[in-house]
């Protein structure tokens, strides 16, 4: 008897707070037009990663000194596919924010941009894109991003000290590469001949997703088949590869011993500190290395994922993110949403990133350049670049078909708990979903 | 046969609750009283469940959706990480369930017995139960790490290499369920004392003057006595088991890979990336089939109690 006063004043305070919730709600809603006297406030919403928090509050630092009557508010979201669903839901609720930083390529085909999305065609600023970048944020014709953020390249971080000590050369094919994992290993010291962190199992797609660019020089119309349902991961020779890489270093015991549970910053610990010598990642980490152990920024380098043909090596490259306008955002706050928009894309917005933090790559925007103390990983994107047919987009931002499960698989691949060709074949299986779930041709 | 199904007729005559089915007679409550409640079900369960139906057999963006028949439930079974998810889903329930079932007889029976601080051991015990599955999820993903993990570390000591608990795929489910029943064996001791304390002295007395030892007791009184408290703890954790979904995310994400994959986790994973009505229709079949493997369990566990 005694529980029961408790138990409904318990009931009571939860009503009460229900109540309450609901108003706060409402009038949050409400109180957010009161913008008469020419003061905006816009929120963004970005990841909450560390450097692309950064990067966005310094972003709206610099605008906000320009424009002294608009503020932007920065807010975060989960990465990888619960940010996906947080996107996902927003847009369908009617509840994103005015403006937004989602992935480009595929992961925008699916948030269906002509439905949920401002198109900012007719924009000056659209002209100075790069092409590679305005094709990943273009559908049906219209273009509906700017870019934020530089290109990132897939390819292996190695460590300088460790090759200067052994006199190893840098790997242009396959072959190459594992006769430098087995000097390293042969030479002792603890040293990890490739690094794996499968504790974050995103990491464990780099052989596979950054041997793109070796797979499209050996069957240029890859991508395209692809898309039609016409060429397949386990029957063609070239895309293969990079499932049977992944399960190579396995078997060769090349991985560090704790490749398991290691998560992304032991991996880059490793690297840094000479503990490990390759480590397949994409070259946005760098950053993260860099501000955590500044010396890595003289001590790591990169090159691109080694293939067959040494004459055809190059780099696979990630476009930058995409900053979007959602439909929903009217009237001050969409002038002010555009003008923040076009200051992203312009050289003074690339000098703003600059500052936040160590650059991912060469950014989409015309007249942008990368700062002199640029870290070494970062310079060595630079010639591959430079050089007519050395790189090519990452198969994501190609055809809008990518399966959800590659990260799992590939960790299977890499543990030896799956051999390469099935798991290239399970792969296939899986995009199938993808494919059908987008409604296109020949699925 | 004639008087058994007259009986129930002619009692229901007698009893007010049926005459309101009929529409005529007085109740206690208004037609508007009902309403309220009746709205908040229909909008927050009927609704929901019906359209969740409908829509585990559309292909769904959250933007659109496009009739395909049973298309999904075909999908959701070719799926392989299904057949996987689906006997890691039983190996799982029926160990945590079993393990919850002994260990919380054996707690139990400790726990009633004449031992110093018994209050304070009880809530210990208790004490898994009330903290948050995540957190201890996340808290023994560390521990259990094959390197820096404090279980090895403390294996290490006395001369045993520990495997890695969550990243070899023979021991991650294992290393999980063994959490699960950490965490839950104290709501199946909690039954399991109720029950215990409720038999009468009478009977233990009756037996001790009969010359039964300590195992008789636990035998011949304690394990029959005892049958209500063990239907509810394993209906209870078979169900918690087969829905289980919170600590194996939080601890491997269903992998490495997908070795520690459960129909909830897999169903989860489809939801991320953007599957809806193929999600909606692997929680159809979750529904199904939980219900399918409770529904005649409970029957046969509580007729055998009727027969007892």
């Amino acid at each position: 008897m005694r529980f029961r006063p408790g138990a409904s004043g318990l009931a009571l305070l939860a009503v009460c707070s229900l109540t309450l919730a609901a108003c706060s709600a409402g009038s949050l809603g409400s109180s957010d037009d009161a913008g008469g006297s020419g003061a905006v406030e816009i929120t963004y919403l970005t990841t909450n990663q560390d450097q692309d928090v950064k990067e966005a509050e310094q972003l709206a630092k610099d605008f906000h000194a320009k424009n002294s009557n608009i503020t932007v508010k920065v807010e975060t979201r989960p990465g990888g596919t619960e940010g996906d669903n947080i996107i996902k839901t927003r847009l369908s609720t009617g509840d994103m924010v005015d403006i937004f930083n989602y992935n480009t390529g595929s992961l925008f085909n699916a948030i269906a941009p002509q439905k949920n999305l401002l198109s900012v065609n007719d924009e000056p600023w659209v002209k100075d894109l790069d092409e590679n970048f305005k094709k990943t944020v273009t559908a049906d014709g219209q273009v509906y991003g700017a870019p934020v953020g530089g290109f990132q390249g897939g390819a292996i971080l190695y460590s300088i000290p460790v090759y200067e000590k052994l006199g190893l050369t840098i790997p242009k094919t396959w072959a190459e590469f594992m006769a430098n994992n087995a000097k390293i290993k042969a030479s002792g010291g603890g040293v990890a001949p490739v690094i794996q962190t499968y504790g974050e199992t995103w990491t464990s797609q780099l052989f596979v997703l950054g041997d793109f660019h070796n797979v499209s020089s050996a069957e240029p119309d890859f991508a395209d088949k692809y898309t039609k349902n016409q060429a397949k991961y386990a029957t063609s020779p070239a895309a293969l590869k990079g499932f049977e890489h992944t399960e190579a270093v396995h078997d060769a015991g090349y991985e560090n011993k704790d490749f398991a549970s290691a998560k992304l910053p032991d991996g880059l610990k490793m690297l840094a500190t000479g503990k490990g010598a390759h480590y397949p990642i994409l070259s946005g980490v760098v950053a993260n290395m860099v501000a955590t152990y500044p010396d890595a920024a003289k001590t790591v380098g990169l090159f691109a994922l080694p293939g067959d043909d040494a004459s055809k090596n190059g780099l696979t490259l990630w476009t930058p993110g995409g900053l979007y306008i959602p439909k929903t955002t009217e009237g001050a706050k969409l002038d002010a949403a555009k003008k923040f928009q076009a200051f992203v894309a312009s050289p003074d917005g690339c000098k703003s990133q600059n500052t936040a933090g160590a650059p991912t790559g060469p950014y989409a925007v015309k007249g942008c350049t990368l700062g002199d103390d640029v870290p070494k990983a970062i310079k060595d994107m630079q010639p591959y670049l430079d050089k007519e047919g050395s790189s090519s987009l990452a198969l994501e931002f190609l055809s809008p078909v990518k399966g959800p499960s590659l990260e799992q698989i590939t960790v299977e691949v890499g543990s030896g708990i799956r051999k390469a060709k099935d798991g290239a074949a399970r792969y296939d299986e899986d995009v199938k979903k993808q494919a059908q779930q987008l409604g296109l041709a020949g699925w | 046969m004639t008087v058994t199904s007259a009986r129930p007729s002619s009692r229901s005559e007698a009893s007010p609750a049926a005459k309101a089915a009929g529409g005529k007679v007085y109740t206690p409550y208004s037609f508007w009283f009902y309403l309220p409640t009746a709205v908040i079900y229909a909008v927050l369960f009927l609704v929901p469940t019906f359209a969740s139906f409908y829509y585990s057999l559309t292909r769904w963006s959250l933007f659109e959706s496009k009739f395909i028949g049973l298309d999904n439930f075909v999908m959701f079974f070719q799926e392989p990480a299904l057949v996987k998810g689906f006997t890691n889903t039983l190996i799982y329930a029926v160990v945590t369930s079993g393990s919850k079932v002994v260990l919380g007889l054996l707690l139990a029976v400790l726990l009633t017995s004449q031992i110093v601080g018994r209050g304070y051991l009880r809530s210990v015990v208790f004490f898994p139960v009330l903290v948050s599955t995540v957190g201890v999820g996340l808290l023994f993903q560390v521990m259990m790490n094959p390197e820096r993990g404090i279980i090895n570390g403390a294996l290490g000591v006395i001369g045993i290499d520990g495997p890695g608990w969550l990243t070899d795929p023979k021991w991650a489910l294992m290393s999980i369920a063994a959490v699960d029943v950490w965490k839950g064996v104290g709501l199946a001791t909690l039954i399991y004392i109720a029950g215990i304390v409720s038999i009468p002295r009478e009977y233990m007395e009756a037996a001790r003057v009969d010359g039964a030892g300590a195992w008789d007791t636990f035998r011949r009184i304690v394990l029959p006595l005892c049958k209500p408290a063990t239907v509810t703890v394993i209906i209870l954790s078979l169900i918690g088991g087969l829905r289980s979904f919170e600590l194996i995310w939080a601890m491997t994400r269903g992998g490495p890979g997908f070795t520690s994959d459960v129909i909830s986790s897999v169903i989860y994973k489809q939801y991320q990336a953007g599957f809806y009505g193929l999600s909606t229709a692997g929680n159809v079949i979750l529904f199904v089939l939980v219900t399918a493997i409770v529904l005649p369990l409970n029957w046969f566990l509580n007729r055998k109690e009727v027969d007892m």
